[in-house]
């Protein structure tokens, strides 16, 4: 259950929450399995040298699988770069994911970003950048074109602790509460922003208190509970559809991993800290749960995992296979349309690539 | 044909294109029951709405950030930055995100917006609202950068703009708002992207300018004319594309350049034509090229008038041209 941030204007009333349904549990528990599966399995594959690149997602299973479990397919979703699980949710093929982490010919980006920015049209999941925070303001003005058009969806923008300190995370919250933006502001409070702890982000209380100053509820929910994350994205989903405007959702959980493959956390958090947070980690819990419940057995959850496994591995196998990216397509998409000087410069590349002169 | 100045004509055409599709909208600061500090949306409002005519908070990073949201949705937002030497706060989502999503989307995500923003020197601005910072933008892949020089094509190329489904900077001269007015055709008429125009035909030498320098460059070369050498201007109209193939016929049929621009010499706008003249024409030319521009330094207050190119410089600039070969 969400907790309101102080002196927050409309604290959502806690009777409305509708629960997970239990039905979904299983569901729910299988695409964080897949999520951890994928973020283990890329760790390696990026120390083999096979990937360039990882941004890990682990003890924010929770958090992502169930935020984007309590949205609508139609919604739209503004990712940072470390939202696997809500891809996950949303359908996007793991052999797909894998050709964006390899930058081959499957991908959609065309071989353009670093592992983790990728976005999918068909999925309602916006292309992510590196610069923090500005997919804030993007969401903010996408929902006032839904409304506009007069379409019933939410967008959903996902950010973490350390982004509440940018530029864009002010201008994005105030313009949705100056416009009412059906838009959820969902920040995934990892505790650490690379090194740089939560207490020297801001001295706020909590980051959920910002929201009071823009004129919205800010709610706090425990991250590692997939109930309380559901719950509050439900609130928050109904009430901007409702026409009351935004909410900001503070979701706290720990980052396990790494910020990237290029950090070594050991060197500014101590291993007290971590044992702490592993052993709240999301996954055991809800297993914990389904467990109780029946819905799951030990035998059941040893064969999920492993057959999770062999199916990441089966895709990577494939997305290893697929062709490289054709080195021409280097001057597609700056424009719908090649300029004169994009069209000389890509004779002038191509003459180089036939005489060997570039290697791709 | 009507008698309108750059600023009407500017206005006149928002107007059309919102008119003629629903999808076009307005934002930025004071756009709306104001009617922009320079007038440029005056009347929109009335006619349209505040849905369609939004008044923004004071934030460039967050008008350009939501339009880009709007565009990604699938509206046709025109934002307005009140003058070009605030439109810094929205560098990263202009260069990062507006110039890239196209591109780092693989084609998925297009985003179809036009920034307009009164730029240059001229009015007293000072450091601060007088800045012609076309050259960044210029130099961002992914960004077109429109600049008119003339009520008609003020009016045509930002129906281009509007139309277009890449991003657009399109750039107001705001000296000459009201200094020029001229006809310009009703109607939906266009003016494509990457096509100059001749402002003055002449064999003995080319001025390239755009903008709000082309009035100096016209009258320069009227006074040329009168000491026997008769000048081409050129007016680019847009940078981004540039339209190389005009550039480089001017100089083969005159040997002569002379590059005018109120923005700051070093790597500025004229540093690229002057290398695109060296790589593709240095056969044609008679003359080492000259610039005419503003001095690197800030943008002064008081001394506006000596810092900003006029017909007299570009005069100097032609006549040591011709005299060199």
């Amino acid at each position: 259950m969400g907790k309101a941030a102080d002196k927050s204007p409309e604290p959502p009333a806690p009777e409305a929450s509708p629960d997970l349904p239990a039905d979904d549990l299983p569901k729910v528990y299988r695409a964080m399995v897949l999520a951890r599966v994928m973020d283990e399995r890329c760790l390696t594959l990026q120390r083999q040298g096979r990937i360039g690149f990882y941004v890990p997602l682990q003890g924010q299973e929770a958090a992502q699988v169930g935020c984007a479990w309590a949205l609508d397919s139609e919604d739209w979703i503004f990712p940072a770069y470390r939202e696997l699980g809500v891809a996950l949710v949303r359908g996007v093929p793991v052999k797909l994911l894998l050709d964006q982490f390899i930058g081959n010919s499957g991908d959609v980006l065309k071989g353009r970003q670093m592992p983790n920015h990728y976005g999918y049209r068909e999925f309602r999941f916006v292309t992510a950048s590196s610069p923090v925070g500005t997919q804030i303001s993007q969401a903010v003005g996408a929902a006032m074109a839904a409304r506009w058009k007069g379409e019933e969806i939410v967008t959903v923008t996902f950010f973490g602790d350390g982004t509440t300190s940018s530029n864009d995370f002010h201008a994005g919250l105030n313009f949705a509460g100056v416009f009412k933006a059906p838009t959820i502001f969902f920040c995934q409070n990892n505790q650490w922003a690379i090194s740089l702890p939560r207490e020297r982000q801001t001295r706020s209380e909590t980051l959920a208190a910002k929201a009071v100053a823009y004129g919205f509820p800010g709610v706090v929910v425990d991250g590692t509970d997939v109930h309380a994350v559901y719950r509050a994205v439900r609130d928050a989903r109904d009430r901007a559809l409702a026409g009351d405007g935004p909410t900001l959702i503070e979701a706290q959980v720990y980052r396990l991993g790494p910020h990237s493959t290029s950090d070594d956390p050991r060197r500014y958090r101590t291993d007290a800290e971590l044992q702490k947070w592993k052993d709240k980690d999301p996954l055991a819990r809800l297993k914990h749960e389904l467990l109780t419940s029946g819905a799951l057995t030990e035998a059941d959850d040893a064969a999920l995992w492993e057959t999770t496994r062999k199916d990441v591995v089966a895709a990577f196998a494939s997305a290893e296979e697929t062709s490289p990216v054709d080195p021409l397509t280097l001057f597609d998409d700056v424009f719908a349309q090649r300029t004169p000087q994009l069209e000389a410069q890509r004779e002038e590349f191509a003459a180089l690539l036939k005489e060997g002169l570039i290697k791709p | 044909m009507t008698e309108l100045t750059i600023v009407q004509a500017i206005n006149r055409g928002l107007a059309d294109a919102m008119r003629a599709d629903p999808d076009v909208l307005v934002l930025g600061e004071d756009v709306g029951v104001n009617g922009g500090v320079f007038r440029a949306t005056e009347g929109l409002f009335k006619e349209f709405g505040g849905d369609r005519v939004i008044d923004t908070p004071l934030s460039e990073t967050g008008i350009v950030g939501a339009a880009i949201g709007m565009a990604l949705y699938g509206l046709k937002p025109v934002a307005e930055i009140q003058f070009l030497d605030f439109i810094y706060p929205a560098f990263d989502q202009i260069v990062s995100e507006l110039a890239k999503f196209r591109y780092r989307s693989g084609g998925q995500y297009p985003c179809h917006v036009v920034i307009r923003s009164p730029y240059g020197g001229g009015i007293k601005g000072g450091l601060y609202h007088s800045q012609s910072s076309e050259a960044y933008f210029a130099h961002t892949a992914g960004l077109k950068v429109v600049i008119p020089s003339t009520p008609a094509d003020a009016k045509g190329l930002l129906a281009t703009a509007i139309a277009d489904p890449d991003p657009v900077l399109f750039l107001e001269p705001k000296r000459i708002y009201r200094a020029v007015s001229g006809e310009v055709p009703d109607g939906d008429q266009r003016v494509p992207f990457g096509e100059a125009r001749i402002a003055r035909e002449g064999a003995d030498l080319t001025i390239f300018a755009y903008g709000a320098m082309i009035p100096p460059s016209v009258q320069a070369a009227e006074t040329l004319a009168a000491s026997g050498t008769n000048a081409e201007v050129v007016d680019l109209r847009t940078l981004v594309p540039l339209d190389e193939k005009a550039v480089l016929a001017s100089v083969e049929k005159t040997g002569r350049a002379v590059i005018v621009h109120e923005a700051p010499r070093f790597c500025g706008f004229g540093a690229e034509l002057a290398a695109i003249l060296a790589e593709k024409a240095f056969f044609s030319l008679k003359a080492p090229i000259q610039r005419v521009t503003g001095y690197d330094t800030p943008f002064p207050y008081a001394l506006e008038n000596a810092y900003l190119p006029n017909a007299e410089r570009i005069v100097h600039a032609a006549k040591a041209v011709v005299a060199a070969g």
